[in-house]
């Protein structure tokens, strides 16, 4: 016990456990809504802290640290774990004490992490977890014979039902004094030789301390041959002497390799021989028999497309009704403030830039909720895993894992959530490659623009008798913007984020009841993170785009003023760049104007033909009317046909015409480099497939 | 005693791991998910598209790729 006074520094405490041993539902319990989360620094990987208050009073603080199965990192998500640990992040002290969550119902693969934490010297305490489970799995464990065997304090608790957290707080406080202590484990005599050996080089050659110096030891005993990460960061000397102990551990037969995992795992079985003990086998647990359904050969694929359905189904249409409130609401105060208000140009930026741009950035908040409730159940429950099981195969042929799937399967509805979904994506690669290619999938906010111009130049004919010919450009739009983003996917995965292909290496964890509060939490983190990260840099960029479009101000119809802004100086001063593509000066201004948001290329039309009718439908039809009229003053000839109006849609697939977008890019990958060049390249390709659709279509002799 | 891979073993078949035979960083993994010499391993079942597989190992349920599972090496339990 302790006996210091409530120590005025906040202590720095560490979580730290394997994906899926219920590390985020403890963070949770012990910190509740006191959380903060940022990123380390030059990495994607997300930083979250949280307070808690011990039961002296004090404060602590508690950093949430990346699921791993091991110390040895491979992906940079493990690294930082481990990175951490030592005290080698920037801005990021090292904990003085780590908690490491372990899933009571997996317990010998996780105390495979603890053994490697324990050989680091830093005081740890263990938080059994999901004792219950584990119980009904007829497993039982007695917390102090473990505690016993690995000299480290256990907790036994239930996370997801706050039991044991008090206790856990408790061993917190009274931990804080508790050094940690050496290894328990053993190797085979002679490469403890070798190992002890090799730690009195490093130590005389690299004044490494004694637990860094075994480790580096064993990672220099288990590397291959060639030594190649290893050479430049090692004197000669030790590199000399590491050459001597793997010949002489290759000679006497022994891996080098798998002798270390192996010495762990047979001194945790020896720990568990103690202090586990499988009661009962348990029937065949409730989880497979879910799964003989949810992974199974037919039936497998309808739960999976039902689910898919029903998530793609909420976040596609029940995001549409508070939408749509959320605009009329937006509506409302701007005619209360007309009223309030003299007309002016301050009532306008009020209202069309301010009020407009909240309204832009409010109203993506159904999408992001629905998705991150459904991510949240589909995460929660266990089946995230089952899902990237079912579609691995599909998504390796183009490089990528399982688990990009949903992320693109959101896109349909809005790139938004999809990309701030691709956070369940371990490999930062595979997760960038998944962000880029996401966009180029046909949002809803592409329909209006399909709509629009399907409804005025599609013929209304149909193919073999029954498939409209409107029905089957529309398709042809999805599928253009599907197939784009997984051959994009494919060669940024072959060429720029060139790397190996994704292990799908991955625990299918029991089926659980879904905790209301970890959803709702994560629901409510991810919009406040869009509404501060990337809300303010889409409220900015509305203002921005709705000075660029009023001023300079002139007299004339709406169609004159637009025509004399800034925004359509720009497009006709673009007029040239977009000739080859078929645009004329007016689609043009619309793709500037509709820079920020895609819909907007629909009311710019509407302004730069004069559309006046208060009524949609009316309004529509007429834009449609008056498109179809519109000759070239100078030819006579028109200046839309049908080859305009793809060439217009394909554009509008492929070019990052999103401000939202961007600004999430930027929030989630923690700069501009990757949303600049994700503007770049889709741009080009929107140019160069449309200018191919164009003059292939132009010899073809669609152009009339 | 005669050595399978992993990936040819059926549904319900069983076995001791004998090796993982496979790139230092990827044999790392799978050594560490607790694929070690002498660990008793069941097939449980193949993804809806034969691939990945499930197996069961050390107490828990462990997916991967058929390609990694061919690196694995197990002793089929005689029945």
């Amino acid at each position: 016990m302790s006996f210091e006074t409530a120590t005025t520094a906040t202590s720095y405490i560490a979580l730290i456990g394997n994906p899926n041993s219920g590390k985020t539902t403890l963070f949770n319990a012990l910190t509740g809504l006191r959380q903060r989360v940022g990123n380390y620094p030059g990495v994607t990987v997300e930083k979250k802290e949280g307070r808690l208050t011990l039961p002296d009073g004090s404060e602590a603080i508690l950093l949430d640290l990346p699921g791993t199965y091991s110390l040895n990192a491979s992906s940079p998500d493990e690294r930082i774990a481990t990175d951490v640990l030592l005290g080698k992040v920037d801005h990021t002290q090292a904990p003085e004490l780590v908690i490491c969550v372990v899933d009571a119902s997996n317990i010998e693969r996780n105390l495979y992490l603890v053994s490697q934490i324990i050989d680091r010297r830093i005081p740890v305490i263990i938080a059994l977890n999901m004792v219950d489970v584990a119980e009904h799995a007829g497993i039982e464990i007695d917390a102090k014979k473990l505690a016993r065997s690995l000299s480290v304090p256990v907790v036994p608790l239930i996370a997801s039902r706050s039991i044991g957290v008090d206790q856990l707080k408790r061993a917190i406080k009274e931990a804080k004094a508790i050094t940690a202590k050496t290894r328990s484990w053993r190797m085979p005599p002679i490469v403890e030789e070798e190992t002890e050996e090799l730690i009195g080089y490093l130590q005389r050659y690299h004044k490494l301390n004694e637990a860094n110096a075994f480790h580096e030891a064993l990672s220099l005993l288990s590397a291959p041959e060639s030594l190649d990460d290893h050479r430049d960061r090692y004197a000669p000397e030790v590199i000399a002497h590491v050459r001597k102990d793997h010949e002489r551990l290759n000679f006497m037969g022994i891996d080098r390799q798998s002798v270390f995992v192996e010495s762990r795992y047979e001194w945790i079985k020896n720990v568990c021989t103690e202090a586990v003990k499988q009661t009962h086998n348990g029937k065949t647990s409730v989880s497979d028999r879910i799964d003989r359904i949810a992974t199974h050969k037919i039936w497998g694929f309808v739960v999976f497309l039902a689910l898919m359905a029903i998530m793609f189904q909420s976040v596609f249409t029940w995001a549409e009704a508070p939408m749509s409130w959320i605009e009329d609401l937006t509506m409302l105060i701007g005619d209360q403030i007309k009223i309030v208000m003299p007309a002016g140009d301050l009532r306008d930026l009020i209202i069309d830039g301010g009020l407009a741009g909240v309204s832009a950035v409010v109203v993506f908040l159904p999408q992001i909720l629905l998705l991150f409730m459904f991510i949240g159940l589909l995460e929660d429950t266990g089946y995230m895993a089952r899902a990237a099981f079912i579609m691995d195969r599909l998504m390796s042929k183009v490089g990528l894992h399982g688990k990009s799937f949903i992320p693109m399967l959101s896109s349909f509805a809005c790139a938004i959530p999809g990309i701030m979904a691709t956070r369940t994506i371990e490999s930062p690669k595979d997760r960038l490659v998944t962000m880029l290619v996401s966009p180029l999938i046909s949002c809803s906010a592409r329909l209006p623009v399909y709509t629009l111009l399907i409804a005025a130049f599609i013929p209304t004919t149909y193919v073999l008798g029954f498939l409209s010919l409107a029905g089957l450009t529309l398709l042809s739009m999805y599928l253009l913007g599907l197939v784009m983003a997984l051959t994009m996917a494919w060669f940024f995965k072959k060429t720029l984020l060139k790397g190996p292909a994704p292990l799908f290496i991955m625990e299918l964890p029991p089926y659980k009841t879904p905790s209301v509060r970890s959803i709702s939490l994560q629901m409510w983190e991810r919009s406040k993170l869009f509404l501060r990260n990337a809300g303010t840099i889409i409220l900015g960029v509305s203002i921005l785009l709705w000075f660029l479009g009023t001023y300079p101000k002139s007299e004339g119809t709406p169609a004159q003023q637009l025509e004399h802004s800034f925004i359509g100086r720009a497009g006709q001063a673009i007029g040239p760049l977009i000739k080859p593509l078929g645009f004329d000066w007016k689609i043009g201004i619309a793709v500037c104007a509709s820079f920020a948001a895609r819909e907007v290329f629909v009311s710019t039309m509407g302004t730069i033909y004069n559309i006046q009718e208060s009524d949609e439908e009316l309004a529509g039809s007429s834009l449609q009317e008056k498109m179809r009229n519109d000759k070239d003053p100078v030819t006579g000839a028109p200046v839309w046909s049908a080859l305009t109006a793809i060439c217009v849609m394909v554009y509008y697939v492929l070019a990052m015409q999103c401000i939202s977008t961007i600004a999430v890019m930027r929030r989630e990958t923690n700069g501009w480099k990757w949303p600049l060049f994700q503007i770049g390249y889709m741009t080009a390709l929107a140019y160069g497939a449309t200018f191919i659709v164009y003059r292939v279509g132009l010899a073809l002799g669609l152009g009339a | 005693m005669k050595e399978v891979s992993l990936s040819s073993l059926s549904p319900g078949e069983r076995g001791k791991i004998a090796r993982v035979a496979t790139q230092a960083s990827v044999r790392q993994r799978l050594l560490e998910m607790g694929l070690v010499k002498g660990t008793p391993v069941e097939f449980v079942r193949s993804a809806p598209m034969g691939d990945p597989i499930e197996v069961s190992v050390k107490g828990y349920r462990l997916s991967l790729r058929r390609v990694e599972a061919q690196s694995v090496f197990v002793v089929k339990e005689t029945k």
